[in-house]
């Protein structure tokens, strides 16, 4: 057993560390998630040079053949200075699945693209009644000549604005809240019939409300085999799910280091804040969430690869739940020990309390996670 | 001991409520019951249609135009107005400054201010904080120093809630350094248009625009617009303090937003099911229903004991701090009914000029905006650490 990093890893630390250093001070950050785009087309080339966008894929299509725990430096370091680049939904999510389900075509046709940053994707999987389960799947693809048609209805679609592709879940066959059924399909963004609803999130980003109506697809958008997907998207989402807990605990520890700055230099009845001891066992408290987050953290991203999907999903449960929590308590207490100034949104604090309150609830919140470890551990 | 309503009460609740199905603007309510900033204009014609009906301020005294209403029909009337998300009188006036004023104020001001307070001629904005001076209001520095009938007020306040619709700000004014802080403090009622005050916007959290920074440069005040004794302003702001922190409970509007969070609760659903059937979910909102009703009776208990004629000491700091504690779970739990239909919220500021419908169902426009806003309710009004620094040391004697 080992916690540490190689000497690889550490140099991908510590590249991901200048990044965010030259790139996303506060004000920088600020301004770019005011754009119309709410990112850097500029960042994402750079991303793209420094192999960043090819991290999880395997070497032969040009990859970096990174495991869970490269993606996990990388997302920890993004969160800590709260990246506003798609790469989980490109990187993780879209790249993810047309890895893991793809054949040989659609690998060469999209993988090599995203690499070189010249091709950006999304996951449209939720609806507006499937909450968090990826199950839940009400959009339909029917036969139709040698392709199908899609129809429905695709919620909170995280870049869907600026994806190139959307791989969309459809069903193909059963009832609607069946795990099998599902497919997946590649499907352009500029398609006749897709209109999307494009707005912003809280946490600076950007996401749509996809239509889906009688969108015609060929046999070739058909990502994996039919009605099959539903392995496929919940390991995937498990892989996003760790990254995305690595990414809170980036956030939650610059979020503390803020927090413990401020407790410092602020002065209030002749001292400093941060002598007050109500205080100082809050921020021990805060402290003590983020270490335990980040132990989760790295726990789940060491047992990602794990061949038992149960125990698998077990790490990515209960990392999740333990994260969630943490997210929000540390976000919410930042706010609150910065007074008046917590409040700001010209202030760094509001956005990691952001960000941290949708990373709480991205892909199930904390109680949808303690449940399904109850339901796995039982 | 009796909890039971009389006769006159029960009446008294039906034309509470006729009053307010008849009376209250449908867009004045809708944004209530959101949870949205209310707009000045429609915050203004709410007030003004209380005032017709005399109910502008039912907790000053009736010479000055209060209802005379008894703590039963006090108790009832904001039950009914919480029930029917009808906005209350921005504090700021009619309970902030105007028990000031009439508590405090000489006749000249009474006369010119209470009558004005009523009408909503005036919107008034609060002037206590400043950027060194929070939690530790007393080392405040805005100086005013005497100059024949007026005070040169030079200096600079904070966190000023709507300040740019302000018309008049009551401000507290440091007119002797030589002295102990909470000695040297002066109460002054300012004219937003006099010359030499600048206000700031400050974007929040939830991307409105409430709070802004108001400077003074040698600002002209008379000194009769000053409330009782020169160095006297603390004992005037510790009595203000004390009014705001029982307010602030909001009991009556958070049982509403339990009604509305259960009827999204049959609407939205989790693993297929209504929402309102998933256990957790039910706890966490019952906890919150149970804490409600603590908080109601301890604060009708409170209410009674003050009726009756007994001192309170610093027990109304519980209200503030349970009270806002529970209005942060109640939106966190709004927001989590929504699943990610949480996350798209934009500032109304945002949709300027889309005329978009919100995204996601009607019900998910408005609970995000108040759950981030909100995190200042343990913030604001002496924060809840400061609240309880006051009991443990004014009620348990630490
Ligand atoms: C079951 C048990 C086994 C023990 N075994 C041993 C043993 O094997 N050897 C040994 O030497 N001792 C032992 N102890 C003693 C133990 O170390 C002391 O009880 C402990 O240090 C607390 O001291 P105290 O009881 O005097 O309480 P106090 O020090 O009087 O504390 C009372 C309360 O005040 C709080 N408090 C005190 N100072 C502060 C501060 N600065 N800030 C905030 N809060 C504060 C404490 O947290 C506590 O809640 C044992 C105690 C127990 C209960
Ligand atoms: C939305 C909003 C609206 C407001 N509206 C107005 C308004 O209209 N007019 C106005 O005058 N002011 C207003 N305020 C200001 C508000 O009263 C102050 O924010 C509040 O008093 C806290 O002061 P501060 O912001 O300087 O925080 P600080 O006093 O710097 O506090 C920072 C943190 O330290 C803690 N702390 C400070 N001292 C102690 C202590 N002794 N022991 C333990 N903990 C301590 C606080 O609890 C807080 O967690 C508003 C604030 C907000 C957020």
């Amino acid at each position: 057993m080992d916690f540490e990093l190689s000497d690889e890893q550490n140099m991908l630390k510590d590249s991901v560390e200048r990044f965010v250093k030259d790139n996303y001070s506060a004000e920088a950050r600020a301004k770019l998630a005011d754009t119309e785009l709410g990112f850097s087309r500029d960042h994402w080339k750079k991303m793209a040079e420094l192999g960043w966008l090819g991290l999880p894929f395997p070497e032969e299509v040009g990859g970096f053949g990174g495991t869970a725990v490269e993606t996990a430096i990388m997302m920890e370091n993004m969160g800590s200075g709260l990246v506003l680049e798609p790469f989980l939904s490109t990187v993780i999510l879209g790249g993810g699945l047309v890895a893991e389900a793809g054949n040989e075509a659609q690998i060469e046709a999209i993988i090599p693209q995203v690499i070189e940053g010249n091709m950006m994707l999304a996951f449209a999987y939720a609806e507006p009644q499937s909450r968090f389960d990826l199950n839940d799947v009400e959009t339909s693809a029917t036969k139709s000549g040698d392709g199908y048609v899609l129809n429905g209805h695709k919620a909170v679609v995280y870049h869907g604005t600026t994806a190139d592709k959307i791989i969309v879940s459809a069903r193909t066959s059963g009832g609607s809240r069946d795990e099998s059924g599902i497919s997946l399909f590649v499907v352009d963004n500029n398609s006749d019939g897709v209109s999307r609803r494009d707005y912003r999130t809280i946490d600076g980003q950007r996401a749509a409300d996809i239509k889906l109506e009688n969108v015609k697809v060929g046999a070739d958008a058909l990502l994996g085999e039919e009605g099959a997907a539903f392995p496929v998207i919940e390991k995937v989402v498990d892989q996003a799910i760790a990254a995305l807990c690595a990414e809170a605990v980036g956030a939650m520890q610059a979020a503390n280091n803020i927090t413990n700055e401020y407790l410092k230099e602020r002065k209030q009845f002749g001292t400093p804040i941060g002598k007050f001891q109500v205080l100082q066992h809050r921020m021990v408290d805060m402290y003590m969430e983020a270490e335990q987050s980040k132990s989760m953290s790295d726990m789940v991203a060491m047992k990602l690869d794990l061949d038992d999907a149960t125990e698998r999903r077990k790490a990515v449960a209960a990392a999740k739940a333990q994260v969630g929590q943490a997210a929000k308590f540390v976000g919410q207490q930042s706010i609150q020990l910065h007074g008046g100034m917590g409040m700001t949104d010209e202030y760094s604090i509001g956005h990691y309390f952001k960000r941290l309150t949708t990373l709480e609830m991205l892909f199930g919140n904390t109680d949808y996670h303690f449940k399904k470890y109850a339901a796995l551990a039982s | 001991m009796d909890l039971s309503f009389s006769k006159e009460d029960l009446a008294f609740r039906d034309e509470v409520r006729e009053f307010l199905a008849t009376s209250l603007p449908a867009d004045v309510k809708d944004r209530c019951d959101r949870g949205l900033h209310p707009t000045k204009e429609g915050q203004v014609r709410w007030q003004k249609i209380l005032n017709e009906k005399g109910w502008m301020a039912p907790n000053w005294p009736v010479e000055y135009g209060g209802t005379g209403w008894t703590f039963t029909q006090k108790y009832i009337a904001s039950q009914e107005f919480g029930h029917a998300s009808a906005p209350i009188a921005t504090p700021f006036g009619v309970s902030m400054v105007g028990p000031v004023i009439y508590t405090f104020g000489n006749q000249e001001q009474k006369d010119k201010y209470l009558p004005r307070i009523l009408n909503s001629d005036d919107w008034w904005c609060q002037g206590y904080s400043e950027p060194g001076s929070g939690s530790d209001l007393a080392s405040l520095q805005t100086k005013a120093v005497r100059d024949g009938d007026d005070y040169i007020v030079n200096g600079q306040k904070i966190w000023t809630s709507y300040a740019q619709y302000a018309d008049m700000i009551f401000c507290l004014v440091r007119t002797d350094s030589s002295v102990k802080q909470q000695e040297g403090i002066s109460f002054l009622l300012i004219d937003m248009k006099t010359p030499g005050i600048t206000v700031k916007p400050i974007t929040v959290i939830d991307k409105e625009h409430s709070l802004n920074e108001v400077f003074f440069e040698d600002v002209r005040v008379p000194v009769a617009n000053r409330i009782g004794e020169e160095n006297k302003g603390w004992t005037y702001a510790k009595f203000l303090l004390g009014n705001e922190r029982t307010g602030i409970a909001r009991v009556a509007r958070s049982k509403r937003q339990v009604e509305r969070l259960k009827e999204i609760a049959k609407t939205e659903l989790s693993g297929g099911r209504p929402l309102a059937e998933d256990t957790d979910f039910n706890n966490k909102l019952t906890r919150i229903e149970v804490d409600l009703m603590a908080l109601e009776y301890t604060e009708l208990r409170y209410l009674s004991m003050i009726a009756s004629g007994k001192q309170l000491s610093a027990e109304p700091s519980l209200l503030k701090i349970k009270g806002s504690e529970i209005q942060q779970r109640l939106t966190g739990l709004l927001v989590e009914s929504l699943g990610m239909y949480g996350a798209p919220y934009e500032a109304e500021r945002a949709y300027e000029g889309r005329n978009e419908a919100p995204v996601g169902p009607d019900y998910a426009h408005g609970p995000m905006a108040e759950h981030l806003y909100l995190r200042a309710s343990t913030i604001y009004g002496g924060s809840n650490e400061i609240q309880r620094n006051i009991v443990s040391k004014m009620v348990l004697g630490l």
